[in-house]
């Protein structure tokens, strides 16, 4: 099982034009989310805090950052690129199970103090994010391995 | 207008940061975590704090709940249509938005109708 590291050397893959694009579609989330807010209230305002707005930009540049190394290889990296995205938008469902942690967290305890409620529902986000990836983790290896075995068991000749 | 350019670029600052941080992390679907990272909430929830108080950032939190499911479903209809049906992540990403809409508002309208 491959450990959670850092990869600093992954930040030079990318185009300053791409990081610009990431700040403008954040800051663009943002005060769409706030004019909603102010338009058609707190309740329908607070739905957009969960837009998938980055995603979009974050995904298309994993594909391309792929399709990049690939075709410096030699190779058409299509279908990698679109592989490494999938990854990544099903690494996107699990912090969507945190994100929904942070919202409970922050509505429940934001009554009691803001600092503990803003401590409280990033904790809440960061645990459940790493909990649900490391179950999902641990299960596909379990089951790989099961598939393995039966695969294994499969090409032994039997005596009998 | 102040108060639009703070929010824009506090936003922005915020979602970058996620951003990087999901950028420079391996595996790749650990990376995606940061995908959904409440990068929008934290910026918007502390101007509304600053603005109108605890009360009306925790509404806005009750109503994330429904945006965060709709997070979750768009996610696992990107990563299938990206499978199974081969699209490009531009366009899987921006056609599922509409997924998207329609589970959070769905839940919003579900949830209204209920009290």
């Amino acid at each position: 099982m491959t450990r959670v590291h850092f990869s600093p050397s992954s930040l030079k893959e990318g185009r300053w034009y791409e990081y610009l694009i990431r700040f403008a579609l954040g800051g663009a989330a943002t005060v769409f989310t706030g004019l909603v807010s102010s338009r058609y209230g707190a309740f329908v305002g607070g739905v957009f805090l969960a837009l998938p707005a980055i995603f979009c930009a974050s995904a298309t540049l994993i594909e391309k950052h792929e399709i990049r190394r690939k075709r410096e290889a030699g190779l058409a990296g299509e279908r990698r690129g679109q592989m490494a995205a999938a990854v990544d938008a099903a690494g996107a469902a699990l912090g969507a199970l945190g994100m929904l942690a942070f919202a409970v967290a922050f509505s429940l305890t934001a009554d009691t103090g803001i600092a503990a409620a803003f401590l409280g529902a990033s904790f809440a986000w960061l645990a459940i994010s790493v909990v649900a990836w490391y179950v999902r983790r641990k299960t596909r290896s379990v089951r790989s391995a099961r598939t393995k075995q039966r695969a294994n068991d499969a090409l032994i000749p039997r005596s009998h | 207008m102040t108060e639009y350019v703070t929010r824009f670029l506090v936003g922005g600052a915020v979602v970058s940061a996620f951003a990087m941080l999901g950028d420079v992390l391996r595996p790749k679907s650990f990376a995606g975590l940061f995908g959904a990272a409440p990068s929008v909430a934290l910026a918007t929830l502390g101007i509304a704090v600053y603005q109108h108080g605890a009360n009306y950032a925790g509404v806005q939190t009750q109503a994330m709940i429904a945006g965060a499911i709709a997070l979750a479903i768009y996610s696992v209809t990107v990563c299938h249509l990206l499978v199974r049906a081969k699209w490009r992540a531009v366009t899987a990403t921006l056609l599922s938005l509409v997924v998207w809409l329609v589970v959070a508002f769905g839940l919003l309208i579900f949830t209204r109708g209920q009290t």
